[in-house]
């Protein structure tokens, strides 16, 4: 894959230094080009993104609430189609806060009508822009603000959600593998409706590592197979795009402080869990259902 | 030619007259005839666009904002907890200055649960920077959403036009509707760009100083002022066209009365036959019906009130811990007045409840027979 030179998101933005969202923003918008708005909703990529009166993004943005990043989307998209101007993609950024919890019914209910946009999920695993809370995708027994004992309860099985809408399509990436996560944008792009992208964009500042890990702890949880890169066509089909190393996790945990509680037991618990989602990741690409 | 309709049909005839390009609703009663009538139009291909079928009242308004902003004209009907579930929506609209129209079927707001008439869900709404007009009857629903929207796109504010549930909603009343050439001759094409041209990118509700969200704050109470006289403009340009209109305020035999009731929304129709009623029997008894809320047409009841020594004012909402929320705006409007009538509030009518002819003249006179004025409002009941 050729690399797109022209950028469309400007230097001199507000991230902390080694941040995974800007970094996957700054991919998914060399892919989808100038014909773009964005909607961007609370969370680090909105206030990376602007503070007035400037804008890092090259392309249209709306900042939306919190909880509608998909329905202010669809709200674009369509009056778009009315206006016969289908050829510009509608992309919403939300992190994992605005989609695995606030905005996940009108997630749901745009990807129920099959809207046509891309929904990009920056998942870094806790609020982060609010200073590291708990939500209901951080892993659990991580530590964060709000679970200084480590969390009770485990990561949602969001791709499980999503797929059950049947959507056209949706992946998971990260910018660890940028080829991977280009490529499924580029696929993402020409498609009609619904459609999906989970990336885990690693969180220096949150996840208590050193800023130069970013890609490293993201190409980790691949390899580990603890966040693998797949896609799911129509809710059904199942491919996985990079066969993982198979590393250990406690790679991966190792090198972020969140983790830094765990006993080897955690790890080993962890570890189990891992392989059997995997197996059970394997099982869905071969046509097993759950 | 009159047509027979209920006001929520009548209220999406107006939708539909005026080209409306995009619709986001969910159901909820009393709107839901609106929102069913508008699908009908789409199958039939006799709406300006296309509908959106949300999850929730929030989305609705959400896709409203964002689809207004992208260069459609857009609606959408709710009532009760829709408004109260849209409240961070309805902010967030007026702070972007769409002119999105909709339509609110007064219903009392949970707890406890209950369907009846009731302006608090509405009234709730009034720090939310839109305007507000409270409709008499279905004719009126029709012609101000037709208004609605030319002075919505003039103004860029969003405007709600609020119906009594069930009274006006779903009464069957004939209706005068306008032709579609008269509504075209009337309301031009919705012409606000885009504000997300990939070809001249901008950023849209970005994160500001406290100076400047000050700076907006104030341009927007400034543009509001400014609203005032283009609201009379508009009601002016469509009695040109179709004959008939509606004043901020409406103010019917005030000229020497002792007393002036003041009313809005369905229970104005039952205050006329009681004033009538009361004047056929020698009360000096004026009437005086709130259409405006927000802008509150504060110098126009001034001029109405200020030679007239007692006020009722109905008031078909509560807000618990003052008043009747009407009378609170009322009393506010007088106070500049050197000579202030003086006021009783009567809360009557909550939930639906029926408000009679008879009921209304009691209420005029116990307030015409007061000599001291009262502090809390009466509440009137029939039990």
């Amino acid at each position: 894959m050729v690399m797109e030179e022209k950028e469309y998101m400007r230097p001199g933005h507000m991230a902390c230094p080694g941040c995974g969202v800007a970094s996957t923003m700054r991919l998914v918008l060399k892919i989808l080009g100038e014909k773009t708005i964005v909607v961007i909703i609370p969370g680090c990529q909105a206030v990376i993104s602007a503070n007035y009166p400037n804008s890092v993004l090259t392309v249209p943005c709306f900042h939306s609430a919190f909880e509608i990043a998909a329905p202010t989307a669809a709200g674009i998209a369509n009056a778009l189609k009315v206006q016969g101007q289908e050829d510009i993609t509608v992309l919403a950024i939300a992190g994992d806060g605005g989609t695995f919890d606030i905005g996940l019914q009108s997630l749901s209910g745009a990807a129920d009508r099959n809207e046509n946009f891309i929904y990009l999920c920056l998942d870094n695993e806790a609020y982060m822009n609010t200073g590291i809370q708990s939500s209901s995708s951080t892993p659990e027994r991580v530590w964060t603000m709000t679970t200084p004992g480590g969390r009770r309860g485990r990561k949602k099985k969001l791709m499980q959600i999503i797929a059950a809408h049947r959507m056209p399509y949706a992946a998971t990436a990260t910018m660890g593998n940028p080829l991977d996560l280009m490529d499924k944008i580029k696929k993402a792009k020409v498609i009609k409706g619904t459609r999906f992208i989970h990336t885990l964009a690693p969180c220096p500042t949150g996840w208590r590592m050193a800023e130069d890990l970013t890609a490293k702890s993201a190409m980790l949880a691949v390899e580990t197979k603890l966040f693998p890169l797949y896609e799911i066509i129509d809710g059904t089909e199942y491919r996985i795009t990079h066969q993982p190393q198979g590393l250990p996790v406690s790679e991966y945990t190792k090198m972020q402080g969140r983790y830094r509680h765990f006993t080897e037991d955690d790890v080993a618990t962890l570890q189990s869990e891992v392989d059997g989602e995997w197996e059970q990741l394997v099982a869905m690409t071969k046509g097993c259902r759950l | 030619m009159k047509t027979l309709l209920q006001g929520n049909y009548a209220v999406a005839e107006a939708v539909r007259l005026a080209r409306v390009q995009f619709v986001a609703a969910y159901p909820i009663t009393p709107q839901t005839p609106i929102y069913e009538r508008l699908s009908d139009y789409e199958l039939e291909g006799k709406l300006g666009g296309l509908m959106m079928r949300t999850e929730s009242e929030h989305s609705a308004m959400a896709a409203c904002i964002s689809a207004s902003l992208t260069g459609v004209r857009t609606f959408t009907a709710t009532a009760s907890q829709g408004i109260a579930l849209m409240h961070e929506m309805l902010h967030f609209a007026s702070g972007n200055r769409v002119p999105v129209v909709m339509c609110n079927v007064n219903r009392v707001v949970a707890l406890p649960w209950a369907f009846g008439s009731d302006q608090s869900d509405s009234l709730a709404q009034r720090d939310t920077g839109w305007m507000q007009f409270y409709c008499e009857d279905a004719q009126e629903a029709v012609d101000t959403v037709l208004q609605a929207y030319k002075i919505a796109e003039q103004v860029l504010f969003p405007v709600m036009v609020c119906i009594d549930g069930f009274f006006t909603s779903h009464f069957l009343e004939p209706i005068e509707l306008p032709t579609q050439e008269e509504v075209d001759a009337f309301l031009p094409p919705f012409s606000i760009p885009t504000r997300f041209d990939v070809k001249n990118p901008a950023y849209v509700g970005n994160v500001v100083s406290p100076e400047a969200y000050m700076v907006f704050r104030q341009r927007s109470f400034d543009d509001m002022e400014k609203t005032r006289p283009i609201i009379k403009q508009v009601n002016e340009e469509y009695k040109a066209i179709m004959g008939r209109g509606y004043d901020e305020i409406e103010a019917i035999n005030i000229q020497g009365a002792e007393i002036v009731l003041v009313t809005s929304g369905a229970m104005t129709s039952t205050a006329r036959v009681a004033i009538q009623s009361l004047r056929d029997k020698g009360i000096q008894v004026g009437l005086l019906k709130m259409k405006a809320f927000r802008p509150f047409p504060a110098e126009e009841v001034r001029a109405a009130l200020k030679d007239t020594p007692k006020v009722a004012v109905l008031d078909r909402n509560i807000s618990i811990g003052k008043e009747g929320i009407w009378c609170q705006e009322i009393k506010a409007a007088l106070y500049p007045l050197e000579h202030r009538p003086m006021i009783t509030n009567y809360i009557a009518g909550i939930c639906g409840a029926d408000v009679s002819p008879t009921m209304i003249e009691d209420m005029v006179m116990s307030a015409l027979n007061r000599k001291e004025p009262a502090d809390l409002p009466i509440w009137v009941r029939r039990d």
